[in-house]
């Protein structure tokens, strides 16, 4: 099936309710054929977001562009959107041909070209041997199959997906991420997906744009996103386990500089430059993520920090540790075969090339 | 001392047998895990031991007393529900002396009691405030402290930090599993979510639609699973399934999975031993798997069909033929969908399942 696709704009876009910024002047672009995911805890403007783009909430101020037009002011029957909601929007009482064809019979398209489109349809997303069930008697992954289908008969100029699989179970959930992702590409369809899930994000996302509290916090790959955090949200949100704060305060001494935590330094001599320029004081955070934290039982250059093992929480494949130093709790992914006791003496240290600065003030990264 | 024992437990609703002949020993100071999907038989077990509901069969002893006929009020056992009932209109502390107000206990004795277990859970400076304005987690603890201001032998928890988001629940494991060692109470616990059995209990049950089918420690669930339903539902990712057939060729054994074929000669004599027919599975997890790109000895070329990027790792999903199976690779493992790579399998990590009984044979 060829690509109808188009691109996704949003320029400025804002809503307020009442004194409430829901969604702070949002800009952002979905390419064509691209796989996009709005992810945001609860409350942090993606479903105004979603609803903006659907048409049915209006926007304070900004646009909404697919391709090149605007439709911002277009109602939204006009705008092209194949929208899928969490509760799958199917007929139960009805078969799957029946679903398939709704979307072109209320157009008044004939028939034989409905049965045209809806064979084309079905083939694609593996429907042909199940067109005669009625979708009450359909599996999860059918019904998911069949809501999309619906949506995508009408040619739609891209999908809009709104939290589609958490009605899921884990097992379940996870097989659909691989379909749905699999599909997008074949079809190479542009897709905005809705979700609060940062993990669903990171396996199906061509870029993932997080956001909090109304605002675009970062838009980017799933390795920039992971791996170059621009603030502490973004480094908090993304991850799981998810990464450990330090406090600390940045010291100079005879040349050198130091991050000091009150328990532990650690030498940032050579990062001093982009210090310099990015911090606005000395306070600072040291973010460093579970497996890039070093543990062995004994000192070593690699683990020069002393801690006690506060838990251990063995998950099969791998181990998260939890380590106390002083008044800092530090979290440690190791290997599962690793197994220390509580209480026990351990030494650790941060892979100095995986670890984050960020200013205590603004919150955003630093390096 | 405070064991809690099972025997026989049996509770049908109907025709549905939620809970169908469980035994089981919880020990004393053990934190013990019902596992099992919404609707495996979980919360009915534990409202079976709470009082909550009667058995149509078996014993419950908490302690050395057998608790059938005792009341619920009087079993010693405090349990926590998924959706935390605090009373809206009373202060923290209120809700939190509520139980022993009405044991009639002096007021000062209370006070001392709830501040105490308070300080403990760190929600002291919640105690003058009212339920509506506490977080996920905070209401969390609350509810966990007013049960231990009884000081019960034994909580049943129900699911509770279901209703958490991903980061709360995290860190309420390690505060909740902390918790326990510190006051040692015995703790069933019943959870949906496999990671939180692995990572805080001291043994699992793993219950499917009423029946018990594994308990061990959770390394050993991990690690032995008996049977394709635990192999699937611990561990993530899953477990990779994939069926074959053992074939003999020149006095070697094969496993032979149509698209490529696995010596197991040296294990014959146990699957032999096991395997009611010819028809078996191979299963194998997904982080013993190792993707390379140079062609090794066993290897087998795959095409790769998805990958899953979650940052300290990633899933890579390959497909030899019809086959489907998921590998673990480090996250600066560089491919793309479509590429061929080559996969080898940890041969002493593979289990082979019998497809009928769909059991663990080695």
């Amino acid at each position: 099936m060829e690509s109808l696709g188009k691109n996704l704009r949003l320029v400025d876009l804002r809503k307020e309710f009442g004194d409430l910024v829901a969604v702070n002047d949002l800009n952002l672009e979905v390419k064509r054929g691209e796989f996009a995911c709005l992810l945001g805890p609860s409350g942090c403007g993606k479903t105004t977001t979603l609803n903006m783009i659907a048409g049915l909430l209006e926007p304070t101020s900004g646009n909404i562009y697919v391709g090149d037009s605007d439709i911002t002011e277009l109602p939204p029957k006009a705008r092209n959107v194949g929208l899928v909601f969490q509760n799958y929007a199917v007929f139960t009482g009805m078969s799957v041909y029946e679903n398939l064809a709704f979307g072109l019979k209320v157009r008044k398209v004939p028939d034989n070209e409905i049965k045209n489109e809806v064979m084309k349809v079905a083939e694609t997303l593996q429907l042909t041997s199940i067109l005669d069930r009625k979708a009450a008697k359909l599996r999860l992954d059918e019904q998911q199959r069949t809501a999309l289908g619906r949506s995508m008969i009408t040619k739609p100029a891209f999908f809009l997906l709104d939290e589609p699989l958490s009605n899921l179970d884990a097992s379940l959930r996870s097989f659909m991420r691989v379909e749905l992702k699999r599909l997008q590409r074949e079809l190479n369809q542009t897709i905005l997906y809705v979700t609060h899930d940062q993990i669903e994000a990171m396996a199906m996302a061509d870029r993932i744009a997080i956001m909090d509290s109304g605002k675009l916090q970062q838009y980017g790959t799933r390795s920039e996103v992971y791996d170059q955090p621009a603030n502490r949200f973004v480094a908090n949100f993304i991850g799981s386990p998810n990464m450990n704060f330090i406090d600390c305060t940045l010291v100079e001494k005879a040349g050198n500089a130091y991050l000091d935590t009150g328990e532990f330094q650690i030498d940032v001599t050579k990062m001093k430059t982009t210090i310099t320029k990015g911090a606005k004081s000395s306070e600072q955070i040291i973010g460093v993520r579970p497996e890039d934290v070093y543990v062995e039982m004994k000192k070593s250059t690699k683990t020069p920090i002393k801690g006690t093992v506060y838990l251990i929480e063995p998950l099969g494949a791998k181990t998260i540790i939890d380590i106390k130093a002083g008044k800092s709790m530090i979290r440690s992914l190791v290997s599962g075969t690793f197994r220390p006791k509580i209480d026990d003496e351990i030494w650790m240290g941060f892979n100095m090339n995986k670890m984050h600065l960020i200013d205590r003030k603004t919150e955003l990264t630093i390096f | 001392m405070v064991e809690v024992k099972i025997e026989n437990l049996t509770k049908k609703f109907g025709k549905v047998e939620a809970v169908n002949d469980f035994s089981f020993n919880v020990k004393d100071k053990e934190f013990f895990c019902l596992l099992g999907r919404p609707g495996a038989g979980k919360t009915t077990a534990l409202r079976l031991v709470a009082g909550l509901e009667k058995q149509d069969k078996g014993n419950i002893y908490i302690g050395d007393r057998l608790v059938n006929d005792v009341l619920p009020s009087e079993r010693d056992v405090a349990m926590i529900f998924q959706n935390l009932a605090l009373y809206p209109g009373w202060s923290i502390f209120d809700n939190m002396a509520f139980t022993l107000k009405l044991r009639k206990m002096p007021k000062d004795e209370i006070d001392k009691r709830v501040r105490e277990i308070a300080n403990t859970l760190k929600i002291d400076y919640l105690l003058d405030r009212r339920p509506a304005t506490l977080s996920g987690g905070e209401r969390q603890r609350v509810a966990i402290g007013r049960a231990l201001v009884r000081s019960p032998k034994v909580f049943l928890m129900d699911e509770p930090l279901s209703n958490l988001d991903a980061l709360l629940r995290l860190g309420m494991r390690t505060e909740l599993k902390r918790l326990q060692e510190e006051f040692g109470q015995t703790i069933i616990y019943s959870t949906p979510d496999q990671l939180e059995a692995m990572s805080m209990s001291d043994r699992i049950a793993v219950v499917r639609e009423g029946n018990i089918q594994q308990i061990a420690e959770p390394d050993a669930i991990y690690n032995r699973p008996a049977n394709k339903y635990v192999g699937d539902f611990v561990g993530s990712p899953a477990m990779n399934f994939i069926d074959c057939t053992l074939v003999e060729k020149a006095g070697n054994t094969y496993l032979d999975t149509g698209e490529f074929q696995i010596d197991v000669t040296k294990m014959k004599t146990a699957i032999n031993k096991g395997a009611k027919s010819s028809e078996l599975i191979i299963g194998i997890r997904p982080e013993q798997i190792k993707v390379t790109k140079e062609k090794s000895k066993d290897s087998i070329e795959a095409t790769v069909a998805l990958q899953e990027v979650l940052g300290n790792e990633t899933i890579l999903h390959l497909k030899k033929g019809n086959i489907l199976f998921k590998a673990v690779v480090p996250p600066t493992y560089e491919t793309d969908i479509g590429k061929k790579e080559w996969a080898n399998l940890n041969k002493d990590k593979l289990y082979v399942l019998d497809r009928q009984t769909e059991e663990v044979i080695v």
